[in-house]
């Protein structure tokens, strides 16, 4: 069975490639345009990973990181984290906040794939 | 055996021994080696004190009043203790200012006053005329007395002489011409004596030893011992009495008033102030005559009860004046060596005096009265005199003869009417009144001029109207009446119970009203007054006379010749003198001759005090203000020395606001360094948010070139999509790229304006061209509502049409899908276009109003769509609006679209022409 990914993106673009690589890699794709929409989409059907964009509209990905982790159901839920703010602090902070990997954008899609790829193969 | 021409020889040899020791004195201070230098010298000096008065008169008074003669030495025996504080103040003021006289210390306090040493001099001359008629009358009737032996006769017992027979008048001249050789043998700045010193010292000297002689030759020649002569004298009627306070011993309150009036006058008699102040050595001999002098007074009055007594018992009551005992127990006794020996003692007491006092008074005749009166008299041209050493000379032996005749008229005039006692506390009284100036002056920096004057006057006026004019009285020159009805029969005035004041002996009562009236007035005048700056500097110079060492002409500005200064100086000293001592102060200073010295404040104060030891403080500063173009210290001075300060407040004023600038200059610095840092993290906030804005594109174009390189058998639809989005997102990053830039541009004042005169609704209507396309795309109905004229403003055309396409396509982003609406209206206002672009969208929220104009800010941030652009719009045509002196706003209400408006101000289109052309130039 094929893992579930969420892409919590606002840039519709990048949701364009992102599903598209995804989708192509063989996994089963959600997604959400919004922080509040990721959180509802994860409550309706959790997914293996989210690809947390950190700029979201309404809920930052930040606070979405937070909600997740605060769940005990979704503990083992992966997150990565995607940012255009490439900064040290916002690295340090997504992990603490219980990220378990950051990607800069622009990414390359292999490293991507090479992530998530590792990211579901842990469990 | 008479004695006849015994008496003459040994008077004249006696004289001539004093003049000798003058002489030899004289001689060894020149050669320097001062024999007057040790402090037994010094206070036996100080014994001037004891004159004929207390030779002779001592007893005279004990034999009327018992102890009463006492009060006299007790006074200066108690201010002897306090001779440490005072009299070495006076010492050291007198030094440091070449104080000659008391008339000079007085006149150098308050200011240099002329006119104040004048009227002291005046005091004293008055005051100590009848004192030196005492010596004359003491001299002449022992000398008659002797000139008897071996009868006892009183002299001038109702017998009138004429002046060429009296010997008093002899006495007197001679006593003037030794005087005259033996003070005034020539001029020195210092005004010291140090021969007739020594020849005072002498004096001293033989005079107890003449009365030790006689008490001895009494006591136990005559008698077996005290014991023995007062276990007789007790047989004597009302001998209780004279040994008894309460009756003719005095009162408790006469005795005070006695002692009070002697410890003045021990300080301010001209004749002590001469040997304990211009003449001291050492202030340090002070030391050895606080008890030394004390004891000469004991010494010296110790057998003066016993001598009385025997005199009491020994002639019959009223045959010999008790004032002659001294004299005449030796003669009835037939003891012509002892009674030669008494003569020559009293002879010395009475020269001593008379030598000293007049030397003392002459000076002061010579500095503060004749000088200033001379020198101001320009008709006698005395200015211009080369050598005024001889006149100055000339002028004090003047006085010390016209001192000697005065005394000689006084005594012809009055003598008779009083003890020699009585004579002497007149005197005493008169030169009490120098106390409150003298010791205002040296404790009271307060005291002015004009206080020691009325001070001084008045206690003079009061001391003439209750005791010299009631001794006038008893003399018979005034009627009786003045004294027992009061002048003109109005009681009150009574002079020996003025205001009704009675119960006091009449020295004691002088003394009260005299001395009350002067301290009053010196110290309410001062009180009242205020003092010049002459005055305060002189005051704080004597005053803190311990605390500050030497000069205090500090505030002396002026210009001044040195050789004119010399000679000045030379006038006066003779040029030889006034040349050692110039060459003596510019060795001192380091100098080879006195002509290398600079003529500077310290010169002329030197040369001042050179003069003021010849014609006094008051007279040395006219002298030098004539040589030296000194600014007098008049209200011109003062002015100047307060706008000096003024000019010193006022900069440090200036330091104090410079200071306060610099602090505030600081705190800009800080606050522009706090504005710059907040800059810096505001530009790297920009940067950073920048960075994240030009990522996003970017991280689009990357993927989809990615997605496009590795899978290059995708379907063709789907490659057209990507190839689309890249070349989309590539001109996003493009246009965010050029405004970033105009941004930066823009905010850092560099970009380019060609401002000219502008037709706006041309401008619209080119905005309005430019994009229907959009548009039509979007299906947006765009309407305009124009009026028919519009004025020309000023405005870079490409930078308005700029504004007015970013707020035309917000508005078609944000209008209505499905039926968009926008609406551009132009209102012509007073001093303003203003300009609505309208739409009809979702609105926006009234928190988002503000936000919208920050840089990438967008209204959409919260919406779950976001919205297309690259946030930087509005900020940039805000900035383009406030430029052509506009402004930009939104007005929008949730559900009812939103109002962006702005305005161009008007009126200036003209005027602004010219600076637009300007611009334009530079901008291009």
């Amino acid at each position: 069975m094929s893992k579930t990914v969420l892409i919590a993106d606002d840039e519709p673009n990048i949701v364009i490639s992102l599903e598209f690589l995804l989708e192509q890699a063989g996994y089963r794709v959600l997604v959400a345009h919004d922080g509040q929409e990721a959180l509802e989409a994860i409550a309706r059907q959790p997914p293996d990973l989210v690809l947390l964009d950190v700029m979201l509209p309404r809920l930052s990905g930040f606070d979405v990181c937070q909600k997740i982790r605060e769940n005990p159901d979704w503990q083992h839920m992966r997150i990565v984290m995607l940012t255009a703010k490439g900064r040290e602090v916002e690295i340090s902070k997504g992990l603490a906040l219980g990220a378990n990997a950051y990607i800069t954008k622009p990414f390359s899609t292999q490293e991507l794939l090479a992530q998530i790829g590792a990211q579901l193969a842990v469990e | 055996m008479p004695l006849g021409g015994l008496i003459l020889l040994t008077s004249c040899a006696y004289l001539g021994i004093l003049f000798a020791i003058a002489y030899w004195g004289d001689k060894r201070a020149d050669a320097g080696r001062s024999i007057i230098a040790n402090p037994y010298i010094y206070a036996l000096s100080l014994a001037v004190y004891a004159t004929s008065w207390t030779f002779y008169g001592s007893v005279g008074r004990a034999a009327a009043s018992g102890v009463g003669f006492l009060p006299i030495y007790l006074g200066p025996t108690l201010m002897a203790a306090l001779f440490w504080l005072v009299l070495r103040k006076m010492i050291r003021i007198s030094k440091a200012n070449r104080i000659t006289s008391i008339a000079d210390f007085i006149a150098a306090r308050y200011g240099k006053s002329a006119l104040l040493g004048g009227l002291v001099t005046l005091i004293a001359v008055v005051g100590v005329i009848p004192y030196i008629a005492l010596q004359l009358k003491a001299v002449s009737s022992s000398f008659l007395i002797l000139w008897q032996y071996p009868t006892i006769q009183m002299p001038n017992q109702g017998e009138a002489l004429g002046p060429l027979q009296d010997t008093a008048l002899y006495v007197a001249l001679l006593l003037a011409i030794f005087t005259i050789l033996f003070g005034t043998r020539h001029l020195d700045a210092t005004e010291r004596h140090e021969g007739m010193v020594a020849a005072i010292a002498f004096e001293s000297l033989v005079k107890l030893l003449a009365f030790l002689a006689v008490g001895l030759y009494v006591t136990f020649g005559l008698y077996h011992g005290f014991a023995d002569l007062f276990e007789q004298a007790a047989r004597l009627p009302d001998v209780d009495q004279l040994l008894t306070l309460g009756g003719p011993a005095g009162t408790y309150g006469s005795w005070g008033s006695l002692i009070f009036l002697s410890m003045l006058s021990i300080l301010f008699l001209p004749r002590q102030f001469q040997i304990s102040v211009v003449e001291n050595v050492n202030e340090n001999h002070l030391a050895k005559a606080i008890w030394l002098f004390p004891l000469y007074l004991l010494a010296i009055n110790i057998f003066v009860l016993p001598i009385t007594f025997a005199g009491l018992m020994h002639f019959p009551a009223g045959t010999v004046d008790a004032d002659t005992f001294v004299l005449t127990l030796p003669m009835a006794l037939r003891q012509e060596w002892l009674a030669l020996l008494v003569f020559i003692g009293g002879l010395s007491a009475a020269t001593g005096m008379v030598i000293v006092e007049t030397i003392a008074l002459s000076t002061m005749i010579c500095n503060d009265l004749a000088m200033p009166l001379l020198l101001r008299w320009k008709a006698l041209g005395l200015a211009q005199r080369t050598d005024l050493s001889g006149l100055l000379l000339g002028i004090r032996r003047g006085a010390i003869l016209l001192l000697m005749l005065l005394g000689y008229v006084y005594y012809r005039a009055a003598g008779e009417a009083y003890a020699l006692v009585s004579i002497g506390l007149v005197s005493f009284a008169a030169v009490a009144q120098f106390a409150p100036a003298m010791l205002g002056g040296m404790y009271w920096k307060q005291g002015t001029r004009a206080g020691a004057l009325s001070g001084l006057s008045l206690g003079f006026l009061l001391w003439l109207y209750t005791l010299l004019l009631p001794a006038f009285a008893k003399s018979g020159w005034l009627p009786l009446s003045f004294i027992e009805q009061g002048p003109l029969a109005i009681a009150w005035l009574k002079p020996l119970a003025l205001f009704g004041l009675a119960g006091l002996d009449e020295i004691g009562h002088s003394l009260f009203w005299s001395l009350l009236a002067n301290l009053g007035a010196y110290v309410g005048v001062s009180l009242f007054g205020r003092q010049s700056s002459r005055e305060h500097a002189q005051a704080l110079l004597f005053v803190d006379a311990f605390k500050v060492a030497g000069r205090g002409s500090s505030l002396w500005r002026g210009s001044a010749s040195v050789t004119e200064v010399i000679a000045l100086v030379g006038r006066f000293l003779g040029p030889a003198r006034a040349g050692e001592a110039f060459a003596g102060y510019a060795a001192q200073r380091g100098l080879a001759s006195s002509a290398e010295l600079v003529p500077d404040a310290d010169l002329v104060h030197f040369a001042e005090q050179q003069l003021a030891g010849a014609i006094g403080a008051a007279s040395a500063r006219v002298m030098l203000a004539s040589v030296v173009q000194e600014e007098p210290l008049g209200m011109d001075e003062v002015l100047g020395i307060l706008d000096e300060a003024s000019q010193v407040i006022a900069y440090s004023r200036r330091l104090e606001q410079q200071s306060h600038e610099l602090e505030t200059a600081t705190g800009e610095l800080r606050a522009a360094n706090a504005r710059l840092q907040e800059l810096d993290r505001l530009k790297d906030d920009f940067i950073s948010t920048v960075t994240h804005e030009l990522r996003t594109p970017l991280t689009s174009i990357r993927a989809f070139s990615e997605i496009l390189n590795d899978n290059p058998e995708l379907d063709p639809a789907q490659r057209a999509r990507f190839v689309a989005i890249i070349v989309k997102e590539s001109e996003r990053l493009t246009r965010m790229i050029n405004q970033v830039l105009d941004l930066a541009k823009l905010e850092s004042g560099r970009a380019e304006w060609h401002t000219t005169a502008l037709d706006l609704k041309e401008v619209i209507e080119d905005a309005q061209a430019t994009t229907s396309q959009l548009l039509q795309e979007q299906g947006v109905e765009l309407r305009l509502e124009l009026p028919a004229q519009i004025p020309p403003v000023l405005a870079d055309r490409d930078r308005l049409l700029q504004v007015l396409l970013n707020l035309i396509s917000n508005a078609v982003k944000f209008c209505d899908r499905e039926a968009g609406r926008i609406g551009i209206a132009v209102q012509v206002l007073p001093e303003a276009l203003r300009v609505d672009v309208r739409d009809n969208g979702a609105g926006i929220d009234p928190a988002d109003q503000q936000t919208i104009f920050e840089k990438f800010r967008q209204a959409g941030d919260n919406l779950t769509e976001k919205p297309q652009g690259t946030g930087l719009g509005l900020p940039i045509s805000r900035q383009i609006i406030e430029h052509f002196g506009g402004r930009l706003w939104v007005q929008s209400a949730r559900g009812q679209g939103a109002t962006f408006s702005f305005t161009l101000p008007l009126g200036q289109a003209n005027a602004a022409a010219t600076d637009a052309g300007r611009e334009t130039e530079y901008g291009v």
